[in-house]
């Protein structure tokens, strides 16, 4: 077995504009469950929502990169509300199953041929990051950067050094409104929202607040994944969305850092074992072939979600004592 | 104070005889044909009734009475089919329950409502009415917040002083038990500055040692200027505190006065016992005497 090249591809798991835009899309998931107790599995509908409308304002409308961007994140933010406005009244489960409907409803609008000339179909976007003047904006030029695993050429640079100012950001939005008071209620809404109620707190304005927060910052995710690779209605299925929540969950979901860290070690587990599995069928380890054994790690992150919401609820980074409260 | 002291009562509530819908000299509540159905069963249909301000009111009835639906009518938390209410000369029809709260008007849950995997001292603060750190732009930055966040919490420590649950502020309310929990719920209601408080059952699955205190917080509410209105079962809590109690059964109110006179009017004799109307209603819930008991042991 080929140990470099496996330790080698594990490793870069570790900084991947995947990796970040996981880590974006987990921090909105982080807003929306962990802070607020709005269980939202749609959160792939809010990075399709986010990437198509950077794509296509570019492509259809011909407008720069960050304008693109902006209306992007406008499109996650009314993607919120038209899902909010409904839901948001009703008990938690129900904003579930809204919420998945709604993803997979914008997936199946973006894959239409109805619409092929703005969003492509199944073709999806491309072209609209040099279109729109993004890998023109590059201020680094061209080359190789960074060594050993975490080799980059000046594009893929860019996208990262891109990717983690706004992840930055969004990490600093997400600490600076947890401190404080508007955390406060928001914590209090996850527990008991007519006790949040019974002391003068608008609450539905609270929970439509988190969602769009949380929405955004799910946008901003399908943006940077939106930068470097193509916008397809194929990534934005209903299984990244349970990814996110794997990443979410193995970090902790009430915390800042625990969403960032999760999509790392998700990412770096997932460069592992698609390049370890496969290896262990060709040497005959694994009674499967080449093939099957990549597709062996998905089975793995199931059982994985299910031993960490079983056994470490809380994820690694979440607070012991939350765990000896659970409901 | 001790147990046996029997609290100042407030006199002189009523104009006329003390009747279902009678008038009342300072109202602070005034119900007008409020009804609620749920399906075929009417659970709530008062025809008239007024709150006395400044005194404990005692709501009580049997199981299935009606009393804690129209707490929620009374708070926005369910909306009735009928009818029409006012609070300090307000009215309260179709505003929701938050703003009821905000306009001073507050209550607690049969059920008690800890934020479990908040602190106390989190609860406490939560309570705090017209936080500037509650808006979302302004908790961005700690200097629009910071000073009067610490206001609030020498409020809320003085509080918790109080109800003696400061050793215990920086535990998750959740660690908590059953009657403390109860005690940080009225305590973090009290943080809204309330002029009327709503307490429903607050005595249920409290043990007796908590209950004299809790009474004692519930007395000090009226001397603090507040009215309250409660719902209780315990019989023996209702004669020591209340100034004046309403009876309902099923929906209705049924009877109304002091607590010594309306206990003894047969149609709240009618409406808790039915047949087994020589049964002291006291031997039933009474929890008082069996800490004066022990007491004197």
């Amino acid at each position: 077995m080929d140990w470099g090249t496996i330790i080698n591809n594990t490793l870069a798991g570790l900084l991947t504009p995947t990796t970040i835009a996981f880590a974006l899309a987990a921090l909105g998931l982080a807003m929306h469950f962990g802070f607020a107790g709005l269980l939202n599995f749609g959160i792939a509908g809010f990075m399709a929502i986010g990437a198509y409308g950077y794509a296509i304002s570019v492509l259809t409308f011909g407008l720069p990169w960050w304008l693109g961007m902006i209306i992007g994140v406008l499109g996650s933010i009314a993607f919120a509300v038209l899902l909010g406005v409904p839901t948001l009244r009703l008990r938690g489960d129900y904003l579930a199953i809204v919420t998945i409907a709604a993803a997979e409803i914008a997936r199946l609008l973006f894959l239409t041929t109805a619409f092929t000339d703005v969003t492509g179909s199944a073709d999806g976007l491309f072209g609209y990051n040099s279109a729109g003047g993004f890998s023109s904006a590059n201020p680094f030029p061209p080359g190789s950067y960074g060594f050993g695993p975490w080799t980059y050429n000046s594009e893929t640079l860019w996208v990262l050094t891109f990717g983690l100012g706004v992840l930055a950001l969004c990490i600093w939005l997400l600490w600076a409104l947890m401190r404080s008071p508007w955390g406060r209620v928001i914590k209090g809404i996850r527990e008991d929202e007519d006790a949040v109620r019974a002391l003068g707190k608008n609450v539905f304005a609270y929970k439509m607040q988190a969602l769009i927060i949380g929405g955004v910052f799910g946008g901003l995710g399908g943006i940077v994944y939106a930068a470097f690779a193509n916008v397809s209605p194929g990534v934005y299925v209903t299984s990244i969305t349970f990814f996110i929540w794997t990443a979410l969950l193995l970090g902790g979901a009430a915390t800042i850092f625990g969403p960032v860290i999760g999509s790392v070690i998700f990412w770096v587990l997932q460069a592992f074992l698609s390049n370890i599995l496969p290896e262990l069928a060709i040497n005959g380890i694994l009674p499967v072939d080449g093939t099957q054994a990549a597709t062996l790690r998905f089975v793995l992150v199931g059982i994985g979600l299910m031993l960490l919401v079983i056994y470490r609820p809380q994820g690694i980074f979440g607070d012991k004592r939350e765990m000896t409260f659970v409901k | 104070m001790s147990s046996n002291e029997t609290p100042q009562k407030a006199t002189g509530l009523h104009v006329g005889t003390a009747e279902p819908g009678c008038k009342k000299t300072d109202p602070m509540l005034v119900i007008d044909h409020v009804k609620k159905s749920f399906g075929g069963l009417t659970a709530v249909d008062v025809e008239h009734l007024e709150i006395p301000k400044n005194a404990i009111t005692a709501l009580i009835g049997p199981n299935g009475a009606g009393k804690t639906t129209l707490f929620n009518l009374l708070t926005g938390f369910d909306t009735p089919d009928t009818g029409t209410w006012s609070f300090e000369g307000k009215s309260l029809s179709g505003v929701p329950s938050f703003k009821v709260a905000q306009m001073g008007q507050v209550r607690t849950f049969q059920l008690t409502k800890a934020l479990s995997l908040l602190t106390v001292l989190d609860n406490m603060k939560l309570g705090a009415k017209d936080q500037a750190g509650e808006g979302i732009f302004k908790s961005l930055f700690p200097r629009f917040w910071k000073k009067q966040d610490a206001e609030i919490e020498v409020k809320a420590m003085e509080l918790l002083k109080r109800f003696k649950l400061d050793t215990k502020k920086e535990d998750f309310a959740a660690s908590l038990s059953g009657g403390q929990r109860k005690l940080l719920e009225m305590a973090r209601a009290l943080m809204t500055d309330p002029v009327l408080v709503m307490l429903d059952e607050p005595m249920a699955g409290v043990n007796p040692a908590l209950t004299q205190s809790l009474l004692e917080h519930v007395l000090n509410l009226k001397n603090d200027g507040m009215t309250v209105l409660f719902v209780e079962h315990d019989m023996h809590m209702v004669r020591h505190i209340a100034d004046w109690v309403v009876v309902m059964a099923e929906g209705k109110v049924v009877a109304e006065g002091p607590p010594d006179t309306v206990m003894k009017e047969q149609a709240v004799i009618d409406a808790y016992l039915g047949a087994h109307q020589d049964t002291d209603l006291g031997v039933i819930t009474g929890r008082i005497d069996t800490i004066n008991e022990e007491e004197s042991k």
